[in-house]
């Protein structure tokens, strides 16, 4: 008992408060059933909201045009960024402007990213690089597809430049890094209609601003990586290079850049997915591409299309992945001396032949210049005939028509006003006194002040409405999800298949995963979960099986020799092993819920993505920020809950 | 040997590592220990270290890992800077070079070979050896040739268009010997370089690096955890415990007359007559009868002779120069470890 106790006394008093805390908010609530709170106590009144909209307002304003901080976006916008947009715009599709040369033959460029393909990874590749390419063309979507990538070519590499350059800044001075560190967290939970406001009003309408807003969302995790990678360099090789006699910017240029080439590659295919994604999300502010025409198809409900559309923007993705994280384990090849020059770059000499022929080739054949829309492959209405067709079917519609049912009426909707009917302060308790059990007093005051913050900005229903669809799509996916993690974990085969289904399901930008949700369950709250279901359920799941596979074999073989079965090993040794991994994951699944649900804004939601979605239409720029911040503070408040607690968990095993 | 002034001179050096060492050593009271020091939340790396290294010599540092020997020779270079004492090399105190001036003194004097290799895994065996004298500034051409020969030198010919990851261990630590010697050091500090391979590998490497040694003839500092490579390479042996140097002198007077008992401990299992030559034992105020023993035998070498000659006092020369006589009795006792 003496033992016990003295084990147990750390932990007591936390459990209590938060016991209390829970206490309390059930008092409240209750009391707010009978009728007996006062309106001040269920919600922030209306004349205490501070006026934060106009004042945040006002310092953009001043920023703007008193600092003149317009003149030099603005500058930026109209002088060299719209050149390099135009630029790439007109060889890709031939905008008319400098160079006035394109647009590059579609064949061509299928043809050396086919030759790209292979000098990376073989046949394999060739095939997906080239298909993905000789897909878009055929099936008549070469224009849109191409003014995406006109955009994507510009943003990833400077997206690169800037976040290698923030990296080494941070690495090599500490109080830089400090100074970005909050920066880096926020952005990271920011919701991307709050990325697009700024850009439109700082960098004016079309590509440019949705060129910025694109490179402001992928530098992020490439300063991460590059400051990972350099701090991770062996000493010995720092020292090799400091005892070679390096100045500072011979180590840098020599020594730790090349060293740490695989964290910064692996930096660069982040910031291409990441741009790919941002680009498609760029239709929201007009921006022409993949994403706007799945945005008018999705609108008009021609599913057809849309799915055709989804196709082209998942084959991008895959093969940008692919060929990216192909170039990251690519190791350079040693050539025997004499060796001729030819020889040694086999696969630019090819490339470039077959470039020139096809370019050649596309001179004389029109169709390998381009395919017209009469020419094209596309089927759209046969697919939307075809898929309405299956929709429609009895079984089908009765089985959608029930989940829909049954879902609206039976579980979000109760759930939705179960969670509003809670007075704001009861519910910040309820937040803190999770905080408090699953981690500590620093994040529970962190938690209550970022929610009281949420509350006093007036917007508490729609924050609770966001709250509802993300919490209850997150544990719907956990319900799927974990036991489909669980039954893969079992055996390395499928294991194996499912991460690589995970891997592959991760690359798709978010925008295709209204497609399905769409497709089956209409404009309905219940899609609205859907979408956001089938987004979060791919980290949960690929954490959870990466847990329990990780899970040390020495002590899973001690458990069989120990005469466990199979649930017994399961419960006993490699779930609770497994739970600080499955945590992050959790955290994840939390975290793209959050940015899944903004989106779900389209489908019509209630929520603060909805509003968020409105003030695109104006210039509203204090609300927009008022609104992402709160979907921010929001998605802080999880973050820090669960990794503090994942943390703590691990700490506890000896991870 | 130790005629000219030392390459390396350090007096009453001291490295500690933690939160503010410069104040710390400043207002720390005399005499404090290892363990005191440790208690005010300070790791002594380097204790009131007092060594030279004179030119041509090889002085091993040894000890068991974090006695602060690799700590030591990284203040020689300056790799660490140090927080008391100073260190002149060539005469010259290093800690008042700046960044410029020691870049330069690294360029141009010092190399130096790592426990676990640093090669850069993106060069070529050729791109590496190359790459001090690229950071030289030296033109392609030259520093080819160079590297080529240094290459050559170290046996890895025909493999110099390899990268790192496609060599054994035994051949990454050639390349790195190779880069060390490429810009022709005066002073080599190589740091446990063979202690990451196989044993027979190690052996073949300690071979290969007197071979070097005996046709460069440079000033080197050798770190060791492993006596026997110690006291198969060293001219003198400094012995090194909780970042002070217990024991510097030579592997003779090592084993013979350990300072501390640490050293002897650490000397207990050593058989001492293969260390021991025959010069140490012999006084000079004493002489023997008949045929002398060879200076540079060792009592090992010796043991026949010891055992069945009958003379107490045996003559010992160097050459032809008569050094003393070594009595019998004494040189019979190290024989049997007594």
């Amino acid at each position: 008992m003496a033992v016990l106790s003295t084990n147990a006394a750390p932990v007591a008093p936390r459990g209590q408060t938060a016991l209390a805390l829970v206490a309390l908010a059930v008092a409240l609530t209750l009391l707010h059933y009978a009728g007996l709170l006062p309106a001040w106590l269920t919600r922030v009144p209306e004349a205490l909201v501070p006026p934060f909209a106009p004042w945040l307002d006002a310092a953009f304003t001043f920023i703007r045009t008193d600092l003149g901080l317009e003149k030099l976006t603005r500058w930026i916008a109209e002088g060299p960024l719209q050149f390099a947009l135009d630029t790439t715009a007109n060889l890709l599709y031939g905008k008319r402007r400098w160079p006035n040369l394109g647009p590059i033959p579609w064949s061509a460029i299928a043809g050396s990213a086919a030759v790209l393909g292979y000098a990376l990874g073989g046949w394999r590749l060739a095939l997906l690089a080239g298909g993905t390419f000789v897909w878009t063309a055929l099936i008549g979507q070469w224009k849109i597809a191409m003014e995406t990538m006109s955009v994507l070519v510009v943003a990833a590499p400077l997206a690169f430049v800037i976040g290698l350059g923030l990296g080494i800044a941070a690495w090599a001075n500490d109080r830089v890094d400090r100074a970005i560190k909050p920066i880096l967290s926020i952005l990271q939970t920011l919701p991307f209609f709050t990325y697009l406001l700024p850009a439109v009003i700082f960098f004016k309408v079309g590509p440019t601003a949705g060129a910025v807003a694109t490179i402001v969302y992928a530098v992020p995790p490439m300063i991460l990586m590059t400051t990972l990678g350099l701090k991770k360099v062996s000493p010995a090789v720092i020292e090799a290079g400091q005892m070679s006699g390096c100045t500072r910017w011979q180590m840098l240029r020599h020594v730790y850049i090349p060293a740490a080439r695989t964290e910064i590659l692996v930096g660069v295919n982040q910031v291409i997915m990441l741009c790919l994604a941002m680009v498609v999300l760029t239709a929201f502010i007009g921006m022409p591409g993949l994403g706007a025409k799945l945005l008018a198809m999705m609108g008009s409900f021609k599913i057809g299309r849309s799915f055709e559309i989804g196709i082209t923007i998942v084959l991008l993705a895959v093969t940008l992945d692919r060929l990216s994280k192909a170039w990251v384990v690519r190791v350079p090849e040693h050539h025997p001396r004499g060796t001729p020059w030819w020889r040694r770059n086999k696969y630019l000499l090819i490339g470039l032949g077959v470039f020139v022929g096809f370019t050649l080739l596309g001179q004389a054949v029109d169709w390998f210049s381009e395919i017209g829309r009469r020419q094209s492959w596309s089927r759209g209405k046969e697919i939307d005939a075809a898929i309405k067709a299956f929709l429609a079917l009895g079984p089908v519609q009765s089985v959608t028509d029930q989940i829909r049912y049954v879902f609206n009426v039976w579980i979000l909707i109760p759930f939705r006003d179960f969670l509003l009917s809670i007075p704001t302060p009861a519910f910040i308790l309820l937040f803190a006194a999770a905080a408090l059990a699953l981690a500590d007093q620093r994040v529970a005051i962190w938690a209550a002040v970022f929610f009281g913050i949420v509350a006093l900005t007036g917007w508490w229903d729609r924050a609770v409405i966001t709250l509802y669809s993300v919490i209850s799509a997150v544990i719907l996916a956990s319900l799927i999800g974990l036991p489909i993690a669980v039954w893969a974990s079992f055996t390395d085969r499928r294991a194996n298949r499912i991460l690589l289904a995970c891997d592959t399901a991760q690359t798709f930008p978010s925008f295709v995963y209204l497609i399905p949700a769409i497709m089956l369950f209409g404009i309905t709250a219940t899609s609205v979960v859907m979408s956001i279901l089938i987004f979060a359920m791919v980290p949960l799941v690929r954490y959870t099986v990466e847990g329990l596979r990780d899970v040390p074999p020495e002590m899973i073989e001690a458990a069989e020799m120990s005469g466990a079965t199979r649930m017994q090993k399961l419960w006993k040794v490699q779930l609770p092993m497994a739970l600080p991994t499955m945590a992050i994951g959790f955290n994840q699944a939390i975290m793209f819920a959050f940015f899944m649900v903004i989106i779900a804004a389209f489908i019509g939601t209630q929520d603060l993505g909805q509003e968020l979605q409105r003030t695109l239409a104006g210039a509203d720029l204090g609300k927009n920020l008022v609104l992402g911040i709160c979907v921010s503070l929001m998605a802080l408040s999880f973050n820090m809950v669960l990794t503090t607690w994942a943390d703590r968990k691990k700490a506890a095993l000896g991870l | 040997m130790m005629s000219q002034a030392p390459v390396i001179a350090c007096k009453n050096v001291w490295k500690l590592f933690g939160k503010d060492p410069e104040g710390y050593y400043a207002r720390m009271p005399e005499g404090h220990g290892y363990d005191q020091i440790r208690a005010d939340g300070y790791i002594a790396g380097v204790k009131d270290v007092s060594i030279s290294v004179g030119r041509g010599e090889m002085l091993v540092i040894m000890g068991l890992s974090g006695s602060g020997k690799s700590t030591l020779v990284r203040c020689f270079s300056r790799l660490h800077d140090i927080t008391g004492g100073t260190i002149e090399v060539e005469g010259q105190d290093i800690m008042s070079l700046s960044e410029k001036d020691l870049i330069t003194l690294r360029r141009n004097k010092m190399g130096m070979v790592f426990q676990s290799f640093g090669l850069l895994p993106h060069r070529t065996v050729l791109d590496n050896v190359a790459f001090p004298l690229e950071m030289r500034g030296q033109d392609r051409h030259t520093r080819r040739d160079r590297a080529m020969e240094v290459i050559r030198l170290v046996g890895l010919e025909g493999r110099e268009d390899y990268f790192p990851r496609e060599l054994s261990g035994g051949q990454q630590q050639r390349v790195g010997i190779a880069r060390s010697l490429a810009i022709e050091p005066d002073i080599w500090f190589l740091d446990e370089p063979f202690s990451a391979l196989d044993p027979l590998i190690r052996r073949e490497m300690q071979d290969e690096f007197l071979r070097l040694q005996a046709m460069l003839g440079k000033t080197i500092v050798f770190i060791t955890h492993d006596f026997d490579e110690a006291l198969r390479l060293a001219d003198r042996i400094a012995i090194m415990k909780d970042g002070a140097v217990e024991q510097c002198d030579t592997p003779d007077q090592i084993v013979l007359n350990p300072a501390t008992e640490y050293v002897r401990k650490f000397t207990e299992d050593i058989d001492k007559s293969r260390v021991v030559h025959a010069s140490v034992l012999a006084r000079a105020d004493a002489h023997g009868e008949g045929a002398p023993v060879p200076a540079r035998a060792t009592i090992h070498d010796l043991a026949a002779t010891l055992v069945s000659d009958q003379r107490d006092m045996i003559p010992v020369a160097d050459g032809d120069r008569p050094l003393g006589a070594l009595s019998r009795q004494e040189a019979l006792r190290v024989l049997v470890g007594a």
